[in-house]
């Protein structure tokens, strides 16, 4: 750890920051997780009797250096066989903003993991080895950072030191890049040559790199503007539970809980209620800290409405004019997940969307896409581990679902196999009818 | 739409939100949750979101405390009033009952810990329990940073790390079979300086042991353990009066104070944003036993 160069610590972390989610892909070895120790380390995040554990856990292993990768990969298995199995979760913050860290394994039999971690994410960090170039991994990390659409998009070329800092190298890898990127849907692209293993354009802009005029790594994080990612438009408040205090001091309570999907709702507002059609107005929105003016994402608050309407779990409050679909056929982009059954047409499932659950049946498959070529089977009879494919469903009850490209939360789904209960496909809705 | 307003919502906030959210959930999906109640300060931050989910409604499931018998008096006073002024239903699973009807044996170095897991395990069939709420927090520790918000157990009580449900977006899936449980962590994206600034910004009370106070320790590992009925004196041992707190609560015969002068909590503040250790690194001698002795604690059902 000689060369390290700790950034400055400023003011430490304080009470008030805004929250970054970041997730982070790469191949087995293009240094992805000495990336994530590194900034953990340069943020002081890594505490010392962690890092005596690491450069111990190094020591023994024979490693030329203090190894940051075992910061990360907690699992003996990880450890033992030096890949990563499953996405972890890390936290650092500065004084401008807290960080959460979805460290996704990069090889291809964990794309499901890539999805999960992107599903959530502000912004999506893929790296590549600056030797190798673009590899299939980094377009097929780059396709499911738009099919997921995370806003923002970062490219690490990593292992500038080991071509020395050769801008050339940098140019091509960015062109090619660029140029593949432009196909998919990505709206903010940011690339930067670093050495994740010396910090080189991680906490600080490096000296070795006197052609390249970007932010570091840390910089950009810090500044990416995400306040205008959140749809503020469309009003849709999923309700989750509803709220009936059974007791003597509040009589006649009855308010609806719910986190805030898009939208900002305020007291007076005129809403409509699905899938029901029910209109009335908000009498107020309550916390447990008092009513509020308005709510907006990502605040969990309780509802009140004007009239007695019977509204229970799985239904939505919206605007009049702006409302979602009330639909039982969708056409879906689906992410397999099950390594033990494929998917199948007419496989039935049960099917959870905000929160709402219902069982569906796939009536068709389009076709299956191939990731790294964006090339449609449409031969294909169903969908293995990882694969991606556009599929028809058919649910029991309507769904009230928006287009994911317009709506995350309200466009997003998972499958869920009915006898064994697991998790076997992330949906993003295409169209609902 | 106006253009000037920011709409913005700090950090604490947003991790308050996505808190009450997934409590919500459990409320919704479940038939019996029951929240894992130590007296701790992530248990206490956790009882506290719990409030205000439900709020005005009473938290609507009881707590469960799994007591070792090995602990610091004032957190059982603080556990007991906490439960009395919220009109919470308590449910205590004993080690010391189990240790008595041969549930489970106490081990040679009489450390609580590990024997816990049966004890808790035995509570959740009694009472059918199917989601436990724990304040576990993925920044403790890393076989926690692979975990999920909602953790499935088998029968067994079991963590299998290499088979875990895929979470995506705030879909929860905690679909499970008679016998089978889920472990929920709300506090999973918090760290230890997000819980402080939350006891600040919530003024929540804590045992007085989390303050800076005098108390007669004895060093062990470089870490400061209080001289009472659990930790004894060794031949050649000697014990000094020294101002500490405490920075995790947990068994009393393995948990190690710091030496401290932070006697509020903006003081504490200070010092975990300043502090170079990890809390369970400063305090806790059970996870210091191997590289992997939490991950294999939870594989047996711990939390």
């Amino acid at each position: 750890m000689s060369q390290a160069v700790l950034a400055d610590t400023e003011t430490a972390p304080g009470a008030r920051m805004d929250l970054l989610r970041f997730a982070t892909a790469g191949s087995v070895d293009d240094g992805k997780s000495t990336l994530i120790g590194r900034l953990l380390y340069d943020t002081k995040t890594i505490f010392a009797d962690q890092l005596e554990a690491v450069e111990a856990a190094s020591a023994s292993r024979g490693d030329e250096y203090t190894n940051l990768a075992l910061l990360t990969d907690g699992l003996r298995a990880e450890r033992e066989q030096g890949i990563t199995i499953d996405v972890a979760y890390r936290y650092f913050a500065t004084p401008r903003r807290k960080f959460i860290i979805a460290d996704t394994p990069g090889h291809i039999q964990y794309t499901r993991n890539m999805v999960t971690g992107a599903s959530t994410a502000d912004l999506a960090l893929i790296l590549v080895d600056a030797r190798k170039g673009l590899v299939e991994q980094s377009r097929r990390h780059a396709f499911l950072t738009s099919l997921l659409r995370v806003p923002h998009l970062v490219l690490c070329i990593n292992k500038m030191d080991l071509v020395d800092w050769d801008k050339a190298v940098y140019d091509k890898i960015a062109d090619e890049f660029t140029s593949f990127a432009a196909k998919l849907e990505i709206t903010d692209l940011t690339i930067i040559p670093v050495s994740a293993l010396n910090g080189d354009n991680i906490a600080s802009r490096s000296e070795n790199s006197p052609w390249y005029d970007g932010p570091s790594l840390l910089h950009h994080l810090e500044h990416v503007h995400i306040a205008s990612d959140r749809n503020l438009v469309d009003v849709r408040f999923p309700v989750q539970y509803v709220i009936r205090p059974q007791s003597t001091t509040v009589t006649d309570y009855r308010g609806y809980a719910g986190q805030v999907a898009s939208g900002v709702l305020k007291p007076g507002d005129e809403v409509l209620v699905l899938p029901s059609g029910m209109t009335s107005t908000i009498a107020a929105i309550d916390t447990a800290d008092g009513p509020v003016d308005e709510a907006f994402p990502p605040m969990s608050v309780t509802v009140r409405l004007n009239d007695e309407i019977d509204i229970s779990r799985g239904d939505l409050i919206c605007r009049p004019h702006n409302a979602p679909a009330v639909a039982q056929d969708i056409e879906a982009m689906v992410c397999w997940m099950d390594e033990t059954a494929p998917l199948r047409v007419g496989g039935k499932y049960a099917i959870k969307h905000t929160t709402r659950t219902a069982r569906t049946v796939v009536r068709g498959l389009q076709y299956r896409l191939d990731v790294n070529t964006l090339h449609r089977d449409e031969q294909a009879g169903q969908l293995q581990l990882n694969e991606i494919g556009r599929v028809r469903l058919r649910t029991t009850v309507p769904l009230l679902a928006d287009e994911y490209r317009r709506n995350r939360t309200t466009g997003g789904f998972i499958l869920i196999d009915e006898s064994t209960n697991r998790t076997v496909a992330a949906g993003m809705i295409i169209e609902a009818q | 739409m106006s253009q000037t307003k920011p709409y913005r919502v700090s950090h604490l906030d947003a991790l308050e939100a996505e808190s009450i959210f997934v409590m919500r959930e459990v409320m919704a999906e479940f038939e019996r949750p029951v929240l894992l109640f130590s007296g701790g300060k992530d248990s206490i931050v956790m009882l506290r979101l719990a409030e205000k989910a439900f709020a005005p409604a009473r938290i609507p499931f009881p707590v469960m405390h799994v007591d070792t018998g090995h602990n610091f008096a004032e957190v059982l006073e603080y556990r007991d009033s906490r439960v009395a002024t919220l009109g919470l239903n308590l449910v205590v699973a004993s080690v010391q009952e189990a240790i008595d009807t041969g549930l489970v044996r106490e081990l040679p170095d009489g450390t609580r810990n590990r024997i816990q897991t049966p004890v808790l395990l035995a509570a959740v069939e009694k009472y059918r329990f199917d989601a436990l709420f724990g304040g576990a927090r993925r920044d403790e520790e890393k076989a926690r940073a692979k975990e999920r918000m909602f953790s499935f157990r088998d029968e067994f009580g079991q963590w299998d790390p290499k088979n875990q449900r895929p979470e995506l977006w705030g879909l929860y899936n905690g679909k499970h079979h008679p016998g089978e449980s889920i472990r929920v962590f709300p506090l999973s994206n918090w760290t230890e300086l997000d819980i402080w600034h939350y006891i600040a910004k919530e003024q929540v009370p804590l045992p007085s042991i989390y303050y800076a106070h005098d108390r007669e320790v004895v060093e062990r590992n470089g870490m400061f353990y209080a001289v009472n009925e659990f930790i004894k004196l060794r031949d050649g041992e000697t014990s000094e009066v020294r101002k500490v707190r405490y920075r995790t609560v947990g068994d009393a015969s393995q948990t190690a104070a710091v030496l401290s002068e932070a006697d509020t909590v903006d003081k504490v503040i200070d010092e975990v944003a300043a502090t170079r250790i990890t809390e369970r690194g400063a305090t806790r001698g059970d996870d210091k036993v191997s590289e992997a002795a939490m991950e294999d604690r939870k594989r047996e059902g711990y939390f």
